[in-house]
């Protein structure tokens, strides 16, 4: 009798984990399939062209694309240094006392929903673009930096532990060979933690390129590639959010759909980049 | 300069800059907190508890509707995502171990985990709203259930495999059968990182706006309806923050304060419980 529930417990638990793969590729094929009349109708010319004019049903999602990889572009910019900046306060600078609370301070940031992140933006950073770059305040470079600053906590925070694993003797050595801190920070702590860093930026990198809520309140949703970072713009996630609940032809949705396997892919691929090439977990056998 | 006053010099404006850094982070969560606190307490009153939404320029509004379908979709889809999680977790940590199945589902998971919202949103679309023929609250549920599945599943397999490997030889050579063992030993060994995980996982989808969007959508009136449109917390904010107006913003900055006071509070907790643990 045990036998047999041990049996039920062990195939029951094995089923609801496999589980998470079918429903991976599920996502994957229905995307496919709801992007199938799409892909015939435009072809490659959907990632080419940027009219994007629902009622001429004509579909192209260059300017969205081109939206998404300026805006996160920027938001790394800008939050790259800052984020490695906290990180080394955190690491090897903060006092001993002052670690935690700061540490913990920066996660609480990462808590805070994207939404939050968006209506702070909108009612109170598009003025000051405003009124230092002229324009609406909404577009690209608003979007930017709000991203920036929703990313920077997550940024700091993994970039942070993976500094952390650093051996001290590694570090104490250094200082006992007379270096500065900067010294052991660059010749020492960087150079053992590289691909923990270059992994933790790369996640971040995929977090930012499908960040929704934070870019759709300040982006403007205006399907046009502009130079001029201070107009409105789009991204892929921000046609999303906009227009989902407004298309009404077969073919609108079907364009929707493209841009959302295309946003599942870029996000899935560099990902895994960082997963497997950068932060391969070894755990330790039990 | 020597070499020396050269490197103290560059070692003091890196130190200055890294923790001008740390200033400029701190900053902005200052900011963004005085900002919730100081709009939030300004509109928070229990007018809000009260009453449903209502046209702008009407006296008794509020987000009765939006709080109770926030409790309701969250609520089932950590109902249902949970034991889910937590059994697909166990597999990893004590069946699957180093498996290859067992790898590729962690390392899918971890992928899953950071990928975006919104597809999850489109693709519940897709397989309940489109064959629904209308939005409702089960299509949210789906796709928060579905966001949270990777969380919980990982901080179970982390939180289990922290359970020491004495333990449950013990219990075996008691003659417990495995599944006896789990429950009753690993399980109990792991509570507390275990209720940290879950904490953390409702905190997480408790703030997701993007999939709700085109999924159980939004109802500006009380529905407690599964099976139609439901509101919640997050996308009222949306709707409330970017209409133009002033009474409607301020609903959404009460709705805003409510959610960060909520999701903050779960962290915290889960954070003390972690932490009264490593205590003792």
């Amino acid at each position: 009798m045990t036998k047999i529930i041990d049996n039920i417990f062990a195939n029951a638990t094995r089923l609801i984990a496999i589980a998470i793969l079918l429903i991976t590729a599920w996502i994957f094929t229905v995307l496919f399939q709801e992007s199938l009349l799409s892909m015939q109708t435009f072809g490659l010319d959907f990632v080419t062209e940027s009219k994007w004019a629902p009622n001429l049903e004509k579909f192209g999602a260059y300017a969205a694309i081109m939206g998404s990889i300026i805006s996160t572009f920027l938001a790394m910019v800008l939050a790259i240094p800052v984020a490695i900046g906290v990180a080394i306060f955190l690491s090897e600078i903060a006092h001993q006392k002052l670690k935690a609370p700061v540490g913990v301070s920066i996660e609480l940031l990462a808590a805070i929903p994207s939404v939050i992140y968006g209506m702070w933006g909108l009612f109170y950073f598009v003025p000051i673009i405003r009124d230092l770059f002229g324009g609406l305040g909404i577009g690209m470079l608003t979007a930017g930096i709000v991203l920036a600053i929703m990313i920077l906590p997550f940024m700091a925070a993994v970039t942070r532990d993976a500094m952390n694993t650093t051996p001290d003797i590694l570090k104490e050595s250094a200082y006992a060979l007379g270096g500065t801190k900067w010294d052991v920070i660059k010749d020492v702590v960087i150079p053992y933690s590289k691909a923990g860093i270059i992994g933790a930026l790369i996640l971040a990198l995929g977090r930012a390129i499908g960040e929704t809520m934070a870019v759709t309140f300040v982006m403007g949703n205006v399907h046009k590639v502009s130079l001029d970072l201070t107009q409105p713009a789009t991204s892929i996630p921000v046609t999303l959010a906009n227009e989902f609940t407004e298309a009404d032809t077969d073919l609108y949705f079907s364009s929707l759909f493209e841009l959302a396997l295309i946003l599942l892919v870029i996000s899935f691929t560099i990902i895994s980049i960082a997963k497997f090439y950068f932060l391969r977990r070894k755990r330790s056998v039990k | 300069m020597t070499a020396t006053q050269k490197r103290v010099l560059i070692n003091k404006i890196v130190m200055a800059l890294s923790t001008l850094s740390a200033l400029i982070g701190l900053g902005f969560l200052f900011w963004i907190l005085f900002i919730l606190v100081s709009n939030g307490i300004e509109a928070i009153n229990w007018d809000i508890f009260m009453f449903e939404g209502a046209p702008p320029g009407y006296e008794e509004s509020g987000l009765k509707q939006a709080l109770i379908g926030q409790l309701i979709i969250v609520g089932l889809a950590t109902l249902i995502g949970v034991p889910l999680g937590i059994l697909a977790g166990t597999y990893l940590s004590e069946y699957g171990q180093r498996s290859k199945l067992a790898e590729t589902i962690r390392d899918i998971s971890d992928i899953m985990m950071s990928a975006p919202s919104i597809v999850i949103g489109a693709f519940v679309y897709a397989i309940v709203v489109i064959p629904m023929g209308h939005f409702s609250a089960l299509a949210g549920v789906a796709a928060l259930t579905i966001i949270m599945l990777p969380i919980i599943l990982r901080t179970t397999d982390d939180m289990l495999h922290l359970v020491p490997s004495t333990l449950r030889e013990a219990a075996f050579a008691l003659g417990a059968p495995k599944y006896k063992v789990i429950i009753q030993v690993v399980y109990r060994g792991a509570k507390a990182g275990i209720l940290t995980g879950i904490l953390l996982g409702v905190a997480r989808v408790a703030g997701e706006t993007a999939p709700l969007l085109f999924t159980s959508f939004n109802d500006n009136f009380m529905s407690t309806d599964l099976f139609e449109p439901m509101a919640s917390l997050t996308v009222t904010m949306f709707n409330y923050a970017t209409s133009p107006y002033e009474d409607w913003q301020r609903l959404g900055w009460a709705a805003a304060f409510i959610l960060s006071v909520f999701i903050l509070g779960l962290n915290i907790i889960g954070r003390l419980i972690l932490l009264t643990k490593k205590v003792k």
